[in-house]
C-alpha cells in the first residue's frame, strides 16, 4: 500500500524553515495562547515534539476535541445497561472500551459477559444486525462532524434494508459553537484556533467564520500533518501580529470552504440540532446532534425508552479544566498517580487521542 | 489424505498417536537424537556456557502472509539463543492440536518447522503431541524449548553498554504484526504484507564472531516492538537512549496501513529482526557488515546511548524532541 504526501509533510529542512521563519516573524513578544480544537492534533503535536520546538513563541492549548473524552460518564453507564439485556450485542470503536462510567467499564463489563465488539464502520453493525436477526444490535454512535455521516449512512442503510434490529445510541457533537464557548472564556484566553483538519474537510472553513468574527479570534484550518501544524502556526502569528482575524485554510488539499456536500446531507436528514451535556464542561447548547424524528425506530434511547443523563458527579478528576484549556494535565492532582493510561481515572487519560494521555505518553511538558 | 482431520484418537496413545508422531512429525525431523524415540533426548557433552530458553505459540491464523506457526516457532527460539550469543544445538517440539484441524495444514507447518531449523542448523531433539476437544483450542499452539552454547569469550549483557554507543536495528519495523493484522482481515486493505519471521542465527553469530566485544547487548524485538525492546534494553543497561526518527526503517506498505489505523510501527511485533548496542566507534562497519547478509539487508544505524536517566527519546524528523514510553493496551484504531 503506498501513501502519498506522507514525507513531504514531515520534511526536516522544511520544517526548520518554517521554525526559522516563525522565530523572525514574532520576534520576543509574549508567547500566543493558541488552542489545538481536536485531538488529533493534540497527539501530532505531542508526538513531533513540537511545543518544545516553539517554546515561548507558541503557547499551545489542548481543546476539548476527543470524542472519547468528551462522552459523559452517563453514557457509558447507559450503554453498559443496554449491553445487559439479554439478547443485545453493542458495536462500538475501539477507544471507548476502556471509558470509565460511573461503575464500570465496557472492557470490564465485557469480561463479565457482556457482548461488546469493536467495530472499524458503523455499517458492519447494520450487517451484524441483518445476519443476527433475533439479536439487538446497539451501535455507540460517538465521535463529531467526522464520524456523523458514516452513522448517519448505518442508519439510512439500515432504514433502506428495514433492519428492524439495529439501532445507535447517539453522543455525536458538533465544534464551532463549542468553540465560541471557549472563546468567551474569560478564564482560557484564546488568542488563535488552530481549527481541526477532518471536521472541517465536512463542515467547510467557513464554519468557524462566527468565531473570528464575533469575538476577533485568528482561525486557521490545518492538516495534521508536523508541517501542517507548524505553518498553520505561523498564518495564526501573522494574523495577530498584523491585528486580523479571520478565516484562512491551510488545508486546502482536502478541505474546502463550504465542505462535502453529500456528507452534510446525509447528516441534515438523519440528525437534528439539539443542546449536550460535554463531559467536565457541562450543557453546552446547539452542540449534540440527536436522531430526527423520522428515524426514531432506530433511536436506541426512544426504542428502549432510556434517557442519558447529563449531570455528573464531582471528583478530584479536573478533566473538564482540561478540555477547556483551563490547566494542562500536569496541574491535575491525580495525573500520572491515580491517573494514567493503564488505570484511567478520567477519559482525557483513556483515549489514544486524549490530551492527558498525549501527555502522559510523550512527556510533553 | 486429503481432508484427514486429527482425531482424539492421535492423541490417545494408541495406534494412530504412533503412526502420527513417526510418519507424519518425526519422518521430518529425523536426526540421531531423535530417531530411537526415549523419553529424553541425548546431547551429548556440551562445552561451554549453556544457554537454555523457551517459547510458546498460538498466532492466529496459523498460517500467515510469509510464514506460519511452525516457522515461528523455531525462528523464535532460535533468535532468543543467538541474540544472547548463544549457537543454538537443539530445540524441542511441543504441539496441543485441536480435534478436527487439518492435517494437510499441519503437514505444511511441520514441513516449514523442518526448513527453518535446517536453516537455524538445529536439531529437534526432542516433542511431544497432544490433542484436545474441539473448542478446547485454536487449531493449533506449539512450544518450543532450546539450548545453544555461548562460547569462550564474549558474551553480550547489559552491563556492557556504555554511552558513546550506538543502537542498529537489523531491518524494517513492524512487518510481522502488520501482516497477522491483514491476514485476519481485520480491515478490507488489499496491502500485501509479509512477515519477516526469519532464522537470525547466522546473522547475529557472525557479527559476534567479526566484531567480538564492540557488539554489547542484543535484544529480538517482538511482542511490544522495537519501543518496548528499546525501554526494555535501556531499564536493564540503566542508560538513556536517543532515537533518531528520520533513521527507523519502515517498509512503505506497513508505513501506509500505519497512517490509516493509527498504529505506530514502533511498536508493532517483529520476528526476524534484532537491535544491537554496538560501539559508536564501530556501528557503520557493523551495520554495512549486517547489510550484507540475507535478513539484514535493511539494517540501520537508529540512535545512540547518551547520559542521562534511563529511558528512550527521540528526535523527531521536524527537529523536536519527546518521550517513547511502554504502550498500553491494545494499539486500538483512533475514532476520527
Amino acid at each position: 500500500m503506498q501513501l502519498k504526501y506522507i514525507d513531504e509533510f514531515r520534511d526536516p529542512r522544511l520544517a526548520r524553515g518554517v521554525v526559522g521563519k516563525i522565530r523572525a516573524a514574532w520576534g520576543d513578544r509574549p508567547a500566543m495562547r493558541v488552542m489545538e480544537v481536536c485531538g488529533t492534533h493534540t497527539v501530532s503535536i505531542a508526538r513531533a515534539g513540537i511545543r518544545s520546538l516553539l517554546s515561548g513563541v507558541v503557547t499551545l492549548i489542548s481543546g476539548p476535541g476527543c470524542p472519547v473524552c468528551v462522552t459523559p460518564d452517563g453514557y457509558i453507564d447507559a450503554a453498559i445497561g443496554l449491553g445487559e439485556r439479554p439478547g443485545t450485542i453493542l458495536a462500538t470503536f475501539g477507544d471507548m472500551l476502556r471509558v470509565p462510567g460511573k461503575r464500570s467499564s465496557l472492557e470490564k463489563e465485557r469480561a463479565k459477559g457482556i457482548d461488546a465488539r469493536v467495530l472499524y464502520s458503523p455499517l458492519d453493525a447494520v450487517e451484524i444486525a441483518a445476519k443476527n436477526p433475533e439479536k439487538e444490535i446497539v451501535f455507540l454512535g460517538v465521535g463529531f462532524e467526522t464520524t456523523a455521516p458514516s452513522i448517519a449512512g448505518a442508519i439510512l442503510a439500515a432504514a433502506d434494508g428495514r433492519i428492524a434490529n439495529f439501532t445507535v445510541l447517539s453522543s455525536i457533537r458538533t465544534i464551532p459553537l463549542a468553540m465560541e464557548v471557549l472563546a468567551s472564556d474569560p478564564e482560557v484566553r484564546i488568542e488563535g484556533f488552530l481549527c481541526p483538519a477532518h471536521v472541517s474537510a465536512i463542515i467547510g472553513s467557513d464554519a468557524y467564520l462566527p468565531v473570528a468574527e464575533k469575538f476577533g479570534i485568528p482561525c486557521v484550518v490545518a492538516g495534521f500533518e508536523p508541517l501542517d501544524i507548524l505553518y498553520g502556526i505561523y498564518l495564526l502569528l501573522l494574523q495577530k501580529k498584523r491585528g486580523a482575524a479571520t478565516v484562512e485554510n491551510e488545508y486546502a488539499r482536502v478541505a474546502t470552504q463550504g465542505g462535502n456536500p453529500k456528507a452534510l446531507e446525509v447528516i441534515g436528514k438523519v440528525f437534528r440540532e439539539t443542546d449536550t451535556a460535554w463531559r467536565g464542561i457541562g450543557v453546552l447548547p446547539g452542540t449534540g446532534l440527536r436522531i430526527a424524528e423520522n428515524y426514531a425506530a432506530f433511536d436506541a434511547e426512544r426504542k428502549f425508552g432510556i434517557e442519558i443523563p447529563s449531570a455528573e458527579e464531582r471528583t478530584a478528576c479536573r478533566c473538564g479544566d482540561v478540555l477547556k484549556g483551563k490547566i494542562s494535565p500536569p496541574q491535575c492532582p491525580l495525573f500520572g498517580k491515580a491517573c494514567t493510561p493503564e488505570e484511567p481515572y478520567g477519559p482525557c487519560m483513556v483515549s489514544s487521542e486524549g490530551t492527558c494521555a498525549a501527555y502522559f505518553k510523550y512527556g510533553v511538558q | 489424505m486429503p481432508g484427514d482431520k486429527i482425531l482424539l484418537s492421535h492423541g490417545e496413545g494408541g495406534k494412530r498417536t504412533r503412526d502420527l508422531i513417526r510418519k507424519v512429525i518425526v519422518k521430518r525431523f529425523d536426526n540421531p537424537v531423535l530417531a530411537p524415540l526415549f523419553d529424553s533426548g541425548l546431547l551429548g557433552r556440551l562445552d561451554g556456557e549453556i544457554a537454555f530458553t523457551t517459547d510458546g505459540y498460538v498466532v492466529s491464523p496459523a498460517v500467515f502472509p510469509g510464514g506460519d506457526i511452525g516457522r515461528l516457532a523455531v525462528c523464535g527460539t532460535l533468535n532468543d539463543l543467538s541474540v544472547c550469543g548463544a549457537r543454538p544445538i537443539a530445540i524441542s517440539c511441543s504441539l496441543i492440536l485441536e480435534e478436527g484441524f487439518p492435517v494437510e495444514t499441519l503437514t505444511t507447518i511441520l514441513d516449514s518447522m523442518k526448513a527453518a531449523a535446517a536453516e537455524g542448523n538445529v536439531m529437534v531433539a526432542c516433542g511431544d503431541t497432544k490433542v484436545v476437544e474441539k473448542g478446547n483450542a485454536d487449531g493449533i499452539f506449539i512450544t518450543t524449548a532450546g539450548v545453544g552454547i555461548v562460547s569462550d569469550g564474549w558474551r553480550p549483557a547489559p552491563e556492557n553498554v556504555r554511552p558513546g554507543d550506538r543502537v542498529i536495528l537489523t531491518g524494517t519495523m513492524g512487518d510481522h504484526q502488520a501482516a497477522v493484522l491483514i491476514a485476519r482481515n481485520l480491515l478490507e486493505l488489499s496491502a500485501r504484507i509479509l512477515s519477516d519471521v526469519a532464522p537470525l542465527s547466522s546473522m547475529l553469530l557472525g557479527a559476534l564472531s567479526s566484531f567480538g566485544e564492540k557488539v554489547r547487548f542484543m535484544r529480538d524485538p517482538t511482542r511490544g516492538g522495537v519501543g518496548v525492546s528499546l525501554n526494555e534494553m535501556a531499564e536493564a543497561s540503566g542508560v538513556r537512549i536517543v532515537l533518531d526518527e528520520g533513521r527507523l526503517p519502515v517498509a512503505e506498505s506497513v508505513r501506509g496501513m500505519c497512517e490509516i489505523l493509527g498504529f505506530d510501527p514502533l511498536y508493532l511485533a517483529n520476528e526476524g529482526k534484532a537491535l544491537l548496542i554496538v560501539d559508536g566507534r564501530a556501528a557503520e562497519a557493523i551495520a554495512e557488515a549486517l547489510r550484507k547478509t540475507r535478513y539484514g539487508k535493511n539494517a540501520a544505524v537508529i540512535g545512540e546511548v547518551a547520559e542521562g536517566p534511563p529511558g528512550v527519546i527521540m528526535k523527531t524528523v521536524v527537529g523536536g524532541m519527546r518521550a517513547v514510553d511502554y504502550p498500553v493496551g491494545d494499539q486500538l484504531p483512533r475514532i476520527c
